[in-house]
């Protein structure tokens, strides 16, 4: 196992060996790990960023993964910017992360930003250089949440938190090729970038403007042999044809609650695969894997784990690691942890026999006359039916009870060639839910959609 | 079909649904006794206000509710008017 505290990334990188086999593949571009070997990203300009507090700001996802490489160790700090990150927090970020330096593709930015000293351009052209990367500093990694206040929070990690315990991908008779559909500048998609770097293999990186089934193209392209992303993420994927072209050996879901009816679709639909389900948040950090390929996860894992202490308080998963973030930046923030040092996560759990079965977050509950309804266990419900692909449960204004629950759900077949089935599915889903639920929880209505949208972080889009 | 008939169905499939037993739906009933309670009553709110294009509960110029299953479908026929 690298380790990963001992020095930096690309330290770790090199020490797995087999550089000039590996890769970095983008959409537009794709780097062997041998050509950063004395190769630089910036034009050769690193060095100029020691010590700095730098904002990685990329179009592309492979550049900003090649500064990352370059920077870890370097600069102080490292602040990275998923593709949706919006101009307008820029102040912010600048003045919560004292920052001193932006690292972009985006050129246009250079005579644009107030306040920032240096603006450097990176590329997937790399230039030879040699500059001393020396015994650096432990740099820290700064990733960005959705704040409730409208501004994003800025969680602080070290390389040691976001790549711990990360164990080497069992020995395969083909060269490892991992490929995420999470941005790789959020929790999700780094802890793959950082798992591939640091055990030998290679990557795929996502994009956001390519189509989901250019995607999967370009992965089946570069025979992906382990592949990640949320339950949202795989629900779209296994509705484009494109998904017969993978062929993985290891399918993990996390981010989102990954119910029965998602994860039976992933075994009959890559059979040969293994199927994993983790627990992860980017406060909490990762927390553990399922890989009985069933939904929740067994009731001993709460007391057994010894490296990641886990705790149920007031319904909700509460995490103590070294794999826990640090602390949020910026002074008017709230502690991450509890005084006890356990993170909440908001993330509620319900015993049922001897499994955990998360049913939602704390702070998405719809109160129905006085009694709550988390929208995921209906959701869960409603995914069972063989017709469905993706469902959203909402609430909706009642006079009489205040809220009411309703369903937009996604059906295998298009909505426009139902032929009147419309009426016969919504009665068998609500059958299915009256079995299943409390009525309070069975959906008031059921419309059916084309689709559902799925937020940048992969999440489905859940309104307040 | 009219707006009564719409109502009257409506109640009917809900109470199925909701496993509820009806009372006979004559315009006096008082809605209190007609065997739905408040979810009943939110779900059928709902479903009407789908395909009546109306939720008189909620409009400004309410000026008390409907107690009996004959109000109920008047507040209904003038909201729709």
């Amino acid at each position: 196992m690298p380790q990963n505290d001992a020095g930096s990334l690309w330290d770790g990188t090199s020490a797995a060996g087999n550089l000039s086999d590996r890769f970095l593949s983008g959409a537009d571009a794709t780097v062997t790990l041998g050509a950063l070997d004395g190769g630089s990203c910036l034009g050769g300009r690193g060095g100029e960023l020691r010590g700095r507090s730098v904002l990685v700001w990329t179009r592309d996802q492979l550049t900003a993964a090649l500064a990352l490489i370059e920077l870890d160790g370097l600069a102080r700090r490292l602040v990275l910017c998923p593709s949706d990150f919006s101009y307008e927090h820029l102040p912010f970020v600048i003045d919560q992360a004292a920052l001193d330096a932006i690292v972009s593709d985006r050129t246009a930015l250079e005579s644009d930003i107030p306040g920032v000293g240096s603006f450097i351009p990176c590329s997937p052209k790399i230039v030879p250089a040699n500059y001393d990367r020396g015994a650096g500093c432990q740099t820290e990694w700064i990733l960005l949440t959705s704040g409730t206040t409208g501004q994003p929070k800025l969680v602080a990690h070290t390389l040691a938190s976001l790549a711990g315990a990360i164990e080497n991908t069992r020995s395969s008779p083909t060269p490892v090729v991992w490929s995420t559909f999470y941005d790789i500048r959020r929790y999700g998609g780094l802890r793959i970038f950082l798992r591939a770097l640091l055990t030998g293999a290679s990557l795929v990186v996502s994009s956001t403007e390519g189509s989901m089934a250019d995607f999967l193209i370009r992965a089946s392209a570069y025979r992906v042999t382990h592949i990640s992303g949320t339950p949202s993420h795989w629900r779209r994927a296994l509705m484009s044809p494109s998904a017969r072209r993978l062929a993985p050996q290891y399918v993990r879901l996390s981010g989102e609650i990954a119910d029965q009816a998602i994860l039976d679709h992933l075994r009959s639909f890559y059979p040969q695969a293994g199927i994993a389900h983790a627990f992860a948040s980017t406060e909490a950090g990762v927390a553990f894997d399922v890989t009985d390929g069933l939904a929740g996860f067994s009731a001993s894992l709460i007391a057994g784990s010894t490296d990641v202490e886990m705790k149920v308080e007031d319904g909700s998963l509460r995490i103590r690691s070294k794999l826990n973030a640090n602390r949020y930046l910026g002074g008017s923030s709230k502690p991450l942890a509890n005084p006890d040092g356990f993170v909440d996560t908001g993330d509620m759990l319900e015993l049922r026999g001897d499994r955990y079965y998360f049913v939602g977050r704390r702070d998405g509950v719809i109160n129905v006359g006085g009694l709550k309804v988390h929208p995921e266990e209906v959701e869960a419900v409603i995914n069972r039916h063989p017709q469905v692909r993706m469902s959203l449960v909402q609430a909706r204004k009642s006079p009489i009870t205040g809220a009411l629950v309703t369903a937009d759900v996604v059906l295998a077949m298009d909505p426009a060639t139902m032929n009147g089935q419309a009426g016969t599915l919504q009665h068998e889903i609500l059958e299915l839910c009256r079995e299943a639920l409390p009525r309070h929880k069975v959906p008031a209505a059921i419309h059916f959609v084309r689709n559902l949208p799925v937020a940048a972080t992969g999440k489905i889009l859940r309104h307040a | 079909m009219s707006v009564r008939s719409q109502i009257i169905a409506q109640i009917t499939q809900v109470a199925q649904e909701q496993d509820k037993h009806l009372a006979p739906l004559e315009d006096a009933l008082e809605l209190v006794d007609s065997g739905l309670d408040s979810l009943c009553m939110a779900v059928i709110v709902a479903r009407l206000e789908d395909s009546l294009g109306v939720d008189p509960f909620t409009a400004a110029e309410v000026a008390g509710f409907p107690v009996t299953l004959g109000e109920f479908v008047k507040f209904y026929e003038d909201a729709a008017k």
